[in-house]
């Protein structure tokens, strides 16, 4: 079955994914969508019934580290890439929610 | 001779033996480099000569105090660019990491320093490892030193290319889908895939966090095993990483192939493999049957699912791990905005490239509300056959052979236009990754256009050592050969 | 008109665990730190970055779940949400949906009337706290700092059981007293470190179905919960009286102002597109491990009332209250080991820390003075070295600055004089300067002694022993 792609899912999903597509680019992309969504449906030919969905590989386990503070003050570091920075911290526009 | 033109093992033995200094060694790889990098470029960063003569001497220095007794210390390495490097420019081959700096390595990169490891510049790659023709950096495409009409594949393109054209004497690469292998095959060098978990994840920018793996690319196997041996580790900071009882991969450095058993998925061989390749492929085969393997045909039909499965799952992850480019922390941040989703939108807009974009959209859409059971679920479950279809296949025979890409590379700017066929390319490589097997490229021939073929094999999880013995005892039968470029 | 209706509550409760680490990188969680300072890639997304759990967020999990009769999810596993926040540094947060590490337990709650109802919890899963929004009141920026990003927190979901504020503040105070208990966290609302959120909905009486519900933030007091439930109620019951629908939505509630506003914008589509998270392993949580922490829960409050009333000599009544806050709890044993006077402990526990917590708008949690502390002050008490008003007096003292009494007492010049020659010049001036009430006491009118006492205890500075004072009086007068 051929996907279709409408305007409005690509709005969405450009919402979701915090892009922003100009009109060449969104008709590219519910085309590239479109075509891709078809391709995976071919999974659909497979039984998949009773199948224990797989996430992780290998059955390794409980990964844990001791509570135990091993970090110090990096903060020149962490900040040294920041775009924008002010008192020690981050800086961003202005959130109107 | 340039010293570029040893392997990576060969030239740390005459830096170990005081026959070769490791200035002389840096020397004759940035030689290399002044000679071909504005033709090839396989770099986004060479670091600058200063750094890199400095490191030279303090390697020197340590090797004579007894500190670096590894074969690779003084050896100049180049670096994936989506690998951590503290101070050094990490970019992904992204506008969104044009300037970004790491305030750490990578496990892997503290692990090659420890060994006395000169890196010598960053390569490029796909953005965020996302192609197979090195096409969709930010920073130029880079191309195939064999014939610089040609793609040197990808994502790993920058690396296998620039080992290839002895811009350094073994790189680092990662592989998601086949982005070491392939590229590996495309330019005649060899590269390993590890099995998931073998190598520490800690610091390479992540791009599908379930199938990533970082692997070395060299000239040949040895010195693959060498490097396999140096950057493996058990990291604790890496949940994923898998304490493994042995990381001695030089050990199976055997010509021997006697009784080891060779599977062969009828299901590599058919539609859509270049005939040439093929054949290439086969009579590699033949060869070790010849040594003594028992080589047989099976059924892996399977595969043709692995794509698709793939393409959901590596999607889904990078759609969440690139969230967090945003112009907020590092990277790029747009010039004008108004709000903040405003700059967060454009930010993103402007600072990815439009495969990335591809991508991010997908992977959003199969995880959106109503979809995820569908698509994410079901690709899950796919890979869940996958792995059982390898677990059959391993409990019958030692390693698979396959070739490692339907074809030589392709010419430069013929596979971007139509992204199913380029996502096809990687049919030959994509299941090993969903499996989280272990896979090795060797070059096995060269098609009438004069392009490099490679074989691939493909072993069970924490085998490594046998596909390491077959590939050694095929390439003992062949000698490594050089592009022109480096002739 | 006239239509009955009832409200349906549910809950979702954020408290932050009380580990010295992250839940998924060694940074301290140290409160109050600079911004940034307690930070790491880890915590700030840096690209690269992986993260590794902390055990003891599991454990104080398992014992939470435990103690609230939950099942242990045996196979639990992390999920990423993916949402764009800025104080979201990965723009996803590490939480669970698919696989939570409890399920299906419940904590019984009294009633108004007295009578006992359990609230069902749905689940309860661990999941990374946001960082911090610092907004510019004048320029047009936030400020972000990571140091609370990574705080490890877990969320308890209820079933929606409850149908009142009453029930809502009782099972808070019942989730929080077993938390404090298990010592998994201090549960401070006003400071975040338990946050609530209300799910609400209303339907007429009878109704089996439940109605359109929305859920409440920003709720960081039992005072504002209380005002919120009551405010949204109204506003729900109104809408639906109007013939009109209830909007399934977030709200914000705005407690100076007491009302709520939709929180929802275009930008933000609520469709959080779960997965397993990669980068961690799932966790398998055997037999074993749950009965090991099962058996180093510690004393929950039932068996600490039973022992109480066994151990020390005092009323249920003040067993009740004492047990009400693990933190007095803990003063009251700690304070009567040094001092061994259990009543005496409970009384200024029970009387005047109550009443200062409740004048400094405080809550038992905040208590800081040492039971060092309250030990020598009974001691001076009982000693009379300090009368009852200097007591009080010296006790705040100890409540907000934790001084130590002897000290102070003796620095102060606070000490009562019992001794009988020096009081007695004093009262004999006292006498002196009221002929009037020596008259009155001459003809009988002991009331006028009172008088006395109290002038003399006022030209003590109150430092008398009034016991004393009313002994020598009583002699000089002869009765």
């Amino acid at each position: 079955m051929a996907n279709i792609i409408s305007d409005e899912t690509i709005e969405y999903v450009g919402i979701l994914a915090k892009l922003e597509l100009s009109e060449t680019e969104k008709e590219q992309a519910k085309k590239d969508m479109e075509r891709m969504l078809d391709y995976i449906d071919k999974l659909n030919e497979l039984d998949t019934t009773g199948v224990e969905p797989m996430s992780h590989l290998f059955p390794i386990t409980n990964v844990f580290r001791e509570d135990v503070v091993t970090n110090d003050d990096k903060r020149e570091s962490i900040l040294a890439n920041a775009p924008e920075k002010k008192d020690g911290s981050f800086v961003v526009p202005k959130i109107l929610d | 001779m340039s010293l570029m033109n040893m392997t990576a093992i060969q030239l740390g033995d005459k830096i170990k033996k005081g026959e070769v200094s490791t200035a002389e060694a840096v020397n004759d790889a940035l030689l290399s480099m002044q000679k071909v990098e504005k033709d090839i470029n396989s770099y986004v960063t060479i670091l600058d000569e200063q750094t890199i003569y400095k490191r030279a001497e303090e390697v020197q220095k340590g090797i004579k105090q007894g500190e670096y007794t590894g074969s690779l210390a003084g050896v100049p390495v180049a670096i994936k660019d989506n690998i951590c490097t503290e101070g050094i420019l990490t970019t992904c081959s992204s506008k969104i990491l044009s300037n970004f700096k790491p305030m750490y390595n990578a496990e892997v990169v503290n692990n090659l320093l420890k060994a006395g490891a000169i890196i010598v510049g960053k390569t490029n790659m796909d953005e965020f490892a996302m192609g197979s023709t090195t096409e969709t950096s930010y920073y130029g495409a880079t191309k195939n030193p064999w014939n610089m009409a040609h793609v040197p594949g990808g994502s790993s393109g920058g690396t296998c290319a620039a080992v290839a054209a002895n811009e350094c004497s073994y790189g680092l690469g990662s592989d998601t889908g086949g982005s070491i292998r392939q590229p590996s095959s495309f330019c005649g060098v060899t590269g390993i895939k590890p099995t998931y978990g073998t190598v520490s994840r800690y610091g390479l920018i992540a791009y599908g966090s379930s199938l990533d793996q970082i692997g070395p690319v060299a000239k040949n196997v040895s010195d693959c095993a060498t490097v396999l041996e140096t950057i493996a580790s058990y990291d604790p900071k890496d949940s994923t990483s898998v304490k493994r009882e042995s990381y001695n991969f030089t050990a199976a450095l055997r010509d021997d192939v006697k009784g080891m058993r060779i599977g062969i998925p009828k299901d590599y061989f058919g539609e859509g493999l270049d005939a040439e390749v093929r054949e290439s492929v086969l009579s590699a085969v033949e060869v070790l049957k010849n040594k003594g393997a028992i080589v047989e045909e099976f059924d892996l039909s399977l595969v043709e699912y692995a794509i698709p499965a793939y393409y959901v799952i590596a999607s889904a992850e990078a759609s969440s791990n690139l969230a967090r480019f945003e112009g907020v922390k590092y990277g790029y941040r747009t010039e004008q905005y108004e709000g903040l989703h405003n700059m967060f939108k454009k930010t993103r807009s402007e600072g990815f490239g439009a495969e990335v974009k591809r991508r991010i959209m997908l992977g959003s859409f199969v995880l959106s509300s109503g979809y995820y059971d569908a698509y994410y679920l079901k690709a899950l479950k796919t890979k869940a056959l996958i792995k059982q279809a390898f677990n059959d296949a391993f409990s019958r025979y030692d390693v698979i052979a396959a070739p490692a890409a339907p074809s030589t590379a392709p010419k430069l700017g013929d596979s971007l236009c139509d992204p199913i066929k380029m996502y096809l390319g990687d049919i030959y490589t994509i299941s090993v990754n969903l499996a989280g097997l272990p896979a090795i490229s060797v070059p096995c021939g060269v098609d009438s256009a004069g392009l490099p073929i490679g074989i691939q094999f493909i072993g069970d999880c924490f085998n490594e050592n046998k596909i390491i013995q077959a590939a050694y005892s095929y390439e003992q039968t062949r000698e490594y050969v050089s592009c022109d470029l480096c002739r | 008109m006239g239509k009955e209706y009832e409200v349906v509550i549910g809950l979702e409760v954020h408290v932050e665990l009380a580990t010295k680490t992250k839940i998924f990188c060694g940074c301290s969680t140290e409160f109050g730190g600079a911004p940034n300072t307690h930070t790491c890639p880890v915590c700030t997304g840096m690209p690269g970055s992986l993260p590794v759990l902390n055990k003891q967020v599991v454990e104080y999990a398992m014992a939470v779940g435990i103690a609230t009769n939950c099942t242990i999810n045996q196979n639990c596993k992390f999920d990423r949400k993916n949402y764009f926040y800025p104080d979201n540094p990965q723009n996803y947060q590490i939480s669970q949906l698919y696989q939570p590490i409890c399920i299906n337990g419940g904590v019984d709650i009294e009633t108004e009337n007295g009578g006992k109802k359990t609230v069902g919890i749905h689940e309860i899963h661990m999941e990374e706290d946001a960082g911090k929004l610092i907004h510019d009141e004048l320029g047009e920026n936030s400020l972000v700092d990571f140091n609370r990003s990574g705080v490890p927190l877990i969320e308890i979901v209820s079933e929606p059981d409850m149908r009142s504020a009453d029930e809502v503040i009782a099972y808070l105070e019942k989730l929080r007293m077993i938390i404090q208990y298990l010592g998994a966290s201090d549960c401070k609302l006003n400071e975040g470190s338990m946050r609530a959120d209300v799910n609400l909905s209303v339907r007429q009486k009878g109704e089996t179905e439940y109605g359109t519900r929305t859920e409440m933030k920003n709720l960081n007091s039992f005072r504002a919960i209380t005002n919120a439930i009551e405010n949204e109620t109204a506003r729900q019951i109104e809408i639906i009286e109007s013939g009109e629908r209830v909007v399934q939505e977030t709200r914000r509630w705005d407690d100076n102002k007491g009302f709520s506003y939709p929180m929802r914008s275009k930008e933000d589509a609520q469709d959080y597109r779960y997965f397993p998270e990669p980068d961690l392993v799932p966790i398998v949580i055997s037999d074993e491990w749950i009965d090991n922490i099962r058996g180093r829960q510690p004393e929950l409050r039932d068996e600490k009332m039973a022992r109480y009333a066994k151990q020390y000599d005092i009323p249920e009544y003040d067993i009740d209250i004492i047990t009400s806050h693990k933190k007095l709890a803990d003063i009251f044993e700690e304070t009567v080991a040094i001092c061994d006077n259990p009543k005496k402990v409970s009384n200024w526990l029970m009387v005047e820390t109550m009443f200062l917590l409740k004048e400094r708008g405080k809550s038992p949690e905040d208590v800081a003075f040492s039971p060092k502390n309250l030990a020598k002050l009974i001691d001076l008490a009982e000693k009379k070295t300090i009368n009852n008003n200097v007591a009080k007096e010296v006790f705040a003292k100890v409540f907000d600055e934790d001084i130590d009494p002897e000290k102070y007492v003796e620095e102060n010049g606070l000490g009562a004089v019992s001794d009988e020659s020096e009081l007695r010049i004093v009262i004999e001036k006292v006498i002196a300067a009221n002929p009037k009430s020596v008259e009155d006491i001459n003809a009988g009118k002991l009331k006028a002694m009172g008088f006395l006492v109290g002038q003399t205890m006022k030209e003590m500075k109150g430092k008398a022993d009034p016991g004393v004072v009313n002994a020598i009086l009583k002699e000089i007068f002869g009765i």
